[in-house]
């Protein structure tokens, strides 16, 4: 098997020439960069295509061009380029087109930092942009899942017609670790019956997601909530630490599930019985797991490097039976691991508040 | 017999247009968006077009396009047309893209896209209905709204101070390089329309050719817009409106170059050859080996930038990944990278990494004053600090660390150059956490390092870094 020491945003490219990915259009930003660099490199030598766009809305119509071609595609940027990319991602999910983006999530509100964040959780999960739509949210922790999540997301797309998103944090975007890569194939999924690729045997196709009829809209906008059930159904991706006898359950995703990893053991050395819950997929949320450890948990922490965001979904799952608390950084901050066994020692010595 | 006849471009009966009178048209009497389709079809079908033709209609009257025009469609956002229009192209350079738009979703809102689907020169045909006004909103302004002309959003007529001059686009992007055809044309009389018909047949020969960019701007009349019945509409847009957008080619270099001059490679997905070039990009380190580790490193290298610190990090991290061990690389990132300080963290690891990030190392490695200061205390008791007494003036604690002391970048001046001091510092810290057998890490560096004329070297500067600890211990 092929191996390289790569960042994690150029681990992102490896996956999705070995997905088959045919186009990249993108905008700098730090620190998502290397992303656009690593497809300028490797997409025109490969006979593909790669174009730095003049905006990052630009860059997500070309997308929209390119998928509804039926060929797959992808961009990628970071927090603020992110929330340019939303118009076109509503019109992408409206059109029902698949296609992958990347959010490397930086600090904000605003221009704020290039450090890390997981501040657009709510953006990347509940639908960024206008309308009933979602994101299929992927959340990688490690540079070989920028890899193999990249190839997973444009499966995911493809199978459901709908834009994928791999949603990571800026550390796990500029870390190099060791990447196993993956074999290119050949692709599963036949488009010719809605695509418009300018060939007469597509030429009675439309790519639309304009509906003007209210009762006609309403059941495209239901079709899509059918799908995003099925995916809700189908589709959860989580990883579990230690859970089954776990006083403290702590639920956190992408590079602070790192980090509460690393504490895991420690805490238990020191008495305290901590396991980890790891969404992969961020939405669909692992709903299921988390409820299924009511029994047996006494307290659910999330920690997020946000002031709040994926501690929601969390609540919802837990919906009352179990105190529910939360620890985040942000503006860059990343908690360490000291201070996170300090979280721990307060939940399972302290009282019951979240 | 029929005497008017559609073209086969267009379909027969309008099944995606909703309600009643499927066979006529939404647009208004006297608008002049049903001619210039008109033409445009006539032009598909009998320039045998029509089968690879991708049409994008854009936001506005025109967001229709898709009813009439029996060939591929997108929809695409506002002003997004030319956009998606350059992912339509690339994706399949062979096909025939339209991007049909009106002022406002060309030369406001869409400006951008306008610009540089133009300023890269992609091989589509841009068909820009300027009619002054935004008739699908009710009659708002537009960029192309003339001085003193009224609409719903300059009640009292356009001026210039308030809302600024109407945008001549096809004046502005005949500025480009790129562009291969740009004209403008009306459709007020019989004799306007006979010269859109050759333009926009012009424009669409000079895509098919690929000779690259064909922008075709049509001054159209809009009664209902403008509030007029529709000869006086017709009779307002020849007499007025061509004096602040004169008729006529404003660049045509279609002449002056070969077929296919604009024409662009995009090849079909083919999984072999993508796994041959994806083998390319496999590691150099040599044959993996499973090494004894006596405990785990967790390292923070720090220094100025242009120190070499960060390849430091990666040399190590090669090294253990060589060593089949769990790696991680961290650099603080951004624009403290681009001069000075840097710093990186690196774990090598027996078991799977939690946290890529280096709090407390235990080996710590310092080639400037302000890391010795800034890092010294959060190195874990016992563990290793490495300073580069070239550089740096002060003393760690030796009681509590295990310090080496190197004058590193002297002994690089002396290997030949002060570039490879990070490479002596990797050499003590080899030699001072016996982590790695030094054959082996001689091995992976001849591996790795890219210039084979700077191999000699490297290795000179790591035994002299490996001698030093090992001698002075």
């Amino acid at each position: 098997m092929a191996r390289q020491f790569m960042k994690g945003n150029d681990a992102i490219i490896v996956g999705a020439l070995a997905a088959g990915c045919r186009a990249y259009y993108g905008y700098p930003i730090t620190p998502a960069s290397e992303i656009a660099q690593a497809a300028a490199r490797h997409f025109p030598a490969l006979g593909g295509v790669f174009i730095q766009a003049e905006s990052e809305v630009s860059a997500i119509n070309m997308v929209y061009g390119t998928a509804g071609m039926g060929i797959r595609t992808m961009t990628a940027s970071s927090s603020p380029g992110f929330s340019l990319k939303q118009e076109g991602l509503s019109y992408c999910a409206g059109a029902e087109l698949p296609c992958v983006v990347v959010n490397i999530d930086r600090g904000g509100p605003g221009l704020g930092n290039i450090a890390p964040e997981q501040a657009d959780y709510f953006q990347v999960t509940k639908g960024g942009g206008h309308g009933n739509y979602r994101l299929i949210s992927l959340a990688p922790n490690g540079a070989q899942e920028m890899c193999d999540l990249t190839v997973h997301a444009f499966e995911l797309a493809d199978k459901y017609r709908n834009p994928a998103c791999i949603m990571a944090d800026g550390i796990t975007g500029q870390m190099m670790e060791v990447v196993e890569i993956p074999e290119a194939d050949e692709l599963k999924h036949d488009h010719s019956d809605w695509c418009v690729d300018g060939t007469p045997g597509t030429r009675k196709n439309l790519i639309s997601s304009i509906v003007l009829d209210p009762e006609e809209l309403e059941q495209h906008n239901l079709h899509m909530d059918r799908k995003y059930k099925e995916i809700e159904a189908n589709e959860v991706l989580f990883e579990k630490y230690k859970t089954e006898d776990a006083d403290l359950v702590v639920v956190a995703y992408g590079v602070v599930s790192r980090i509460v990893y690393s504490t895991v053991d420690a805490a238990r050395e020191a008495g305290m019985k901590v396991g980890l819950l790891r969404p992969i997929t961020i939405w669909p949320f692992p709903t299921e797991a988390i409820r299924s450890l009511i029994p047996t948990a006494k307290h659910f922490l999330a920690v997020e490097l946000s002031t709040g965001q994926m501690v929601e979904d969390v609540r919802l799952a837990v919906e009352g039976h179990r105190p529910v608390h939360f620890y985040g950084r942000c503006g860059g901050v990343v908690p360490s691991g000291m201070e996170l066994e300090e979280q721990y020692r307060n939940i399972l010595e302290g009282g019951t508040e979240s | 017999m029929k005497v008017f006849e559609k073209s086969k471009a267009f379909y027969e009966v309008f099944e995606r247009k909703t309600g009643p009178a499927q066979e006529a048209s939404h647009y208004c009497p006297g608008c002049g968006h049903g001619n210039v389709h008109k033409m445009i079809a006539e032009a598909m079908e009998e320039m045998g077009l029509t089968e690879k033709t991708v049409f994008v209609s854009p936001v506005g009257c025109s967001v229709f396009g898709y009813y009439y025009f029996d060939c591929g469609n997108f929809q695409a956002a506002h002003g997004r047309a030319p956009a998606v229009a350059t992912g339509v192209k690339r994706a399949n350079p062979e096909s025939i893209v339209i991007s049909y738009q009106g002022d406002g979703d060309l030369a406001a809102i869409g400006t951008a896209e306008t610009i540089h689907a133009a300023n890269r020169g992609e091989n589509i045909t841009v068909f820009f209905i300027n009619n002054a006004i935004y008739g699908m909103t009710g009659g708002q302004m537009a960029p192309t709204t003339m001085i003193g002309q009224r609409s719903t959003t300059t009640p009292l007529g356009r001026h210039t101070l308030e809302h600024g001059n109407p945008v001549r686009m096809a004046e502005m992007l005949a500025t480009l390089p790129a562009p291969t055809y740009i004209e403008r044309v009306a459709v007020g009389n019989s004799k306007q329309i006979m010269k859109t018909r050759k333009a926009i047949r012009k424009a669409l020969k000079i895509q098919s050719e690929g000779k690259g960019y064909s922008f075709v701007e049509i001054l159209s009349a809009c009664p209902t817009g403008w509030k007029m019945d529709a000869p006086s509409a017709r009779d307002w847009l020849v007499e007025e409106m061509t004096k602040i957008f004169p008729l006529g080619v404003y660049k045509d270099e279609s002449d002056n170059m070969d077929d296919g001059a604009w024409d662009r490679i995009s090849e079909e997905y083919q999984p072999e050859k993508v796994n041959v070039y994806l083998d390319q990009l496999k590691s150099q380190v040599g044959d993996s080996v499973d090494v004894e580790m006596p405990y785990d490193l967790q390292c923070k290298f720090a220094g100025f930038g242009g120190q070499g610190i960060l390849t430091l990090g990666l040399f190590l991290s090669q090294i253990g990944m060589r060593g089949q061990k769990e790696v991680s690389w961290f650099p603080a990132y951004g624009p403290e990278m681009r001069g000075g300080t840097a710093n990186c963290s690196v774990n090598i690891s027996r078991k799977r990494i939690g946290t890529p990030l280096v709090d407390h190392p235990n080996v710590l490695v310092v080639m400037n004053q302000p890391s010795l200061d800034a890092f010294e205390s959060d190195v874990v008791d016992g563990g290793t600090i490495i300073v580069d007494t070239t550089v740096v003036e002060g003393t760690p604690d030796r009681d509590r660390l295990n310090a080496v002391m190197i004058p590193a970048s002297q002994i690089a001046d002396e290997v030949g150059t002060p570039k490879v001091a990070n490479v002596v510092i990797l050499g003590a810290l080899v030699a001072a956490t016996d982590c790695f057998e030094k054959e082996f890490v001689l091995e992976t560096l001849r591996n790795v390092i890219k210039k084979k004329s700077l191999v000699d070297m490297n290795m000179d500067a790591f035994c002299r870094g490996y001698d030093f600890v090992k001698n002075e211990g």
